[in-house]
């Protein structure tokens, strides 16, 4: 059946909730209000309050409760209601969700899922991609789906993982995409990268909001004989390198698409890899389409202009098949 | 390297003269001409690739159904790429072409800030050379390593890239391989047409390479066309049941159908010359020589020894020079001429039990005669059933030069020939 990326979510938390009653949910008006974008519409009645939890507005202090009810055997799924106010909640997400396994010995299976994204006019504090701040810390998964099956999936999959994983789901994507979703599980495992369209002409390596846009860059280009191949990471942490590398060396160019700010970001990292890894199959200057480094603009005119889209992909990608 | 040292100073030279070459590039887009213009079509270019322009200077025509206009250039450089040609149209915004920023060498004989920058170091070092020597050309990590890995000389590949840069498509297009196979990976993903981690991977030998790269390289040169005759051989069959014996103790060798089929072929060629040809860039090449290439499959691989001047031979030295090709060819002895100057060649796909075959055709040539297993079969002959022995020839030909009743009637000919057998050109 088709479904919105949102309802997407909702199912493979319901279907957990119901499967484990060792999962349980907390964050910010998540239970009486149904959550902010009315994810959890529901659930409070459903399972009750001791398994969806409101609390109070204090995100270190919702990760640090659910840090502690994860080492005791639970499986806690906090909502953050905003990716952006992680940061309240970065040292129990750093220091210790990501390192009591290997200090203790004790895993910790939490998932905060994160609201990530820009384009819904919402202004620099609920529009950030803070994906590279947690990219850079071991012990930590990282998932960001960008259709309606991999989010179902992915989010399962976080679920039923032993580590701490945090699951960015895209604020436009929830309810600007439909797709087919099978019912019951169809676990996406993490770690593996998904080739959303294959091409011959240059390796567009992306994820989340930017994966519609890329694929709408391809169609744009196809007139001209450039062929996109778009890989859709789906998992940041860890790549899946096999599956990037394979297209790299299939196309010999490469650029990487994503939404947060190019300056520090994933693509980087992506692009150095390329360059120790895959040196000898490049045909190309490895290029980045990014946000630029700037705090995300409120105005919308400014806004669009932030924001990579199809035609800013295009371009750059363009340049590189006729490089 | 020491710091200091002249090598030092070539390479640092090298680096500041070749980094602005590949600058991006400019480009020139279809201009709004009038509000309600949508599209407008290329006139004329007024600079080809390659070619210099100045900012401001006048670089394209443009029509549209309201105006005509000569667009200036955004920018100096060189045109490297143009993507509307003349005549074409183009809708508002499109990029028609791109103009390269001018390379420092070119800007270093202009005399620019760069030049300056050029002959400090040229004074700084005098043994270093002539000021401005052109850079060579600048190959890709991943070009440079196919040509390692295929042995490719890349001064004898076309670039068509900006600058006439040899891109990596220029180089598989060259070596004639598809991206998939060169670029398989090491690492296994069952997602790639690379090998898997419990794959065996073992290196290609000279003569599988030579075996691959000819037949792709026929197969993308001539559109081939199989063209299948049956052939009657009964009287051949029981004349070769009657004699084999006392022919092998009198020549030593095996009396096989192949010299009754390069007799027959050749006598067909003879009487259709355009299959003993060659379609090439200055003509067709009907050749004089009758040269017989003879398929010859070895141990890991196989091999077209010829069989010169076929027509001029009698039935008997054609079977003791084929017999004799096909053991030197198995035992890897065959001279340089022996493989060469082939103008047809016979193929004897019944050797391994094949019925029939679809050849491919041994460039230059136009034509691969094969020749199917012999059976016994019930064939209907004026209307009753008698038990023939029976076998297909099998025609590969290049549909260029050569059409459909053109090589039935060469067919006909060949079959006739094996058909109505006579044992005088036995003797």
């Amino acid at each position: 059946m088709e479904i919105t990326y949102l309802e997407a979510i909702r199912q493979a938390l319901w279907e957990e909730m119901d499967r484990d009653d060792q999962v349980f949910m907390l964050g910010q008006d998540i239970g009486v209000y149904g959550g902010a974008f009315k994810v959890t519409k529901g659930f409070l009645e459903k399972f009750g309050p001791e398994r969806v939890i409101d609390t109070p507005l204090s995100e270190s202090a919702i990760v640090g409760a659910a840090i502690g009810a994860a080492l005791m055997g639970m499986r806690p799924v906090v909502e953050m209601q905003f990716a952006d106010f992680i940061s309240c909640a970065f040292d129990q997400v750093v220091n210790m969700a990501a390192k009591q396994h290997y200090r203790l010995g004790e895993p910790v299976p939490l998932v905060i899922r994160a609201p990530y994204g820009g384009g819904i006019h919402a202004g620099p504090y609920h529009s950030q991609s803070p994906e590279a701040w947690f990219f850079h810390v071991a012990g930590l998964k990282l998932v960001a789906p960008s259709t309606p099956r991999d989010a179902k999936g992915l989010l399962k999959a976080a679920i039923r993982d032993p580590n701490p994983v945090i699951y960015f789901e895209h604020k436009y994507l929830y309810r600007h995409i439909k797709g087919e979703v099978a019912d019951g599980d169809d676990l996406v495992p993490i770690g593996k990268a998904e080739v959303k369209r294959p091409g011959s002409s240059v390796s567009v390596i992306t994820y989340g909001a930017m994966v519609q846009q890329s694929l709408g860059a391809a169609e744009k280009l196809m007139p001209e004989g450039i062929d996109l191949e778009v890989v859709d990471l789906r998992t940041l942490q860890p790549l899946d390198m096999t599956t990037i590398l394979a297209s790299v060396e299939k196309t010999g160019r490469a650029m990487v698409v994503h939404e947060a700010p190019k300056t520090g970001g994933i693509g980087g990292d992506i692009a150095a890899r390329l360059a120790e890894e895959a040196f000898h199959y490049l045909d190309a200057p490895i290029l980045r389409v990014a946000a630029p480094h700037t705090p995300f603009p409120f105005s919308p005119v400014l806004e669009a202009s932030y924001l990579p889209n199809a035609d800013k992909i295009a371009l750059k990608a363009r340049e590189l098949a006729n490089f | 390297m020491r710091v200091g040292s002249r090598q030092d100073a070539t390479a640092h030279y090298s680096a500041v003269e070749r980094f602005p070459r590949y600058t991006m590039n400019i480009e020139i887009i279809m201009p709004q001409m009038g509000e309600s213009v949508a599209e407008g079509t290329v006139v004329t270019w007024l600079k080809k690739v390659g070619q210099r322009v100045a900012k401001d200077e006048p670089l394209v025509a443009i029509t549209t159904d309201k105006v005509d206009v000569e667009i200036p250039s955004p920018g100096a450089g060189v045109v490297s790429k143009i993507l509307v040609h003349e005549g074409r149209a183009a809708p508002v915004g499109a990029v028609l072409a791109y103009i390269s920023e001018l390379a420092v060498a070119e800007e270093a004989s202009a005399g620019g800030p760069i030049a300056a920058m050029a002959s400090n170091i040229t004074q700084a070092m005098p043994a270093v050379g002539s000021p401005g020597p052109r850079p060579e050309a600048w190959y890709s990590p991943s070009v440079l390593h196919l040509a390692e890995e295929h042995g490719v000389d890349l001064s004898q590949v076309r670039g068509t890239g900006p600058e006439r840069r040899v891109t990596r498509k220029d180089i598989l297009d060259f070596i004639g391989k598809e991206p998939s196979v060169t670029a398989a990976s090491p690492r296994g993903d069952p997602q790639t047409s690379g090998p898997a981690v419990e794959d065996q991977i073992f290196p290609i030998s000279h003569l599988r390479r030579t075996i691959a790269e000819n037949m792709v390289r026929s197969k993308q040169t001539a559109p081939h066309v199989t063209q299948i005759h049956e052939v009657d051989v009964t009287r051949i069959a029981g004349y070769r049941e009657t004699n084999k014996k006392a022919f092998s103790e009198r020549t030593g060798i095996n009396l096989t159908f192949l010299p009754f089929v390069v007799k027959a072929t050749v006598d067909a060629l003879q009487a259709h010359p355009l299959l003993n040809a060659s379609y090439a860039h200055e003509g067709i090449v009907v050749r004089k020589a009758v040269n017989i290439g003879l398929a010859v499959a070895l141990e890991d691989g196989l091999i077209v020894p010829v069989l010169r001047d076929a027509d001029k031979k009698n039935f008997l030295t054609l079977a003791k020079e084929s017999a004799h090709l096909a053991a030197r060819a198995r035992e890897k002895r065959l001279n340089p001429e022996e493989v060469q100057k082939g103008t047809f060649t016979v193929n004897n796909l019944g050797a391994f039990g094949a019925l029939i075959g679809t050849p491919i055709i041994v460039q230059p040539q136009v034509g691969i005669l094969g020749f199917g297993k012999v059976v016994k079969r019930p064939v209907v002959i004026d209307d009753t059933i008698a038990i023939r022995s029976m076998a297909y020839l099998c025609l590969s030909y290049d549909h260029r030069l050569i059409d459909g009743a053109y090589a039935g009637a060469f067919l006909n000919r060949v079959q006739a020939n094996l058909e109505g057998f006579d044992v005088s050109i036995v003797e």
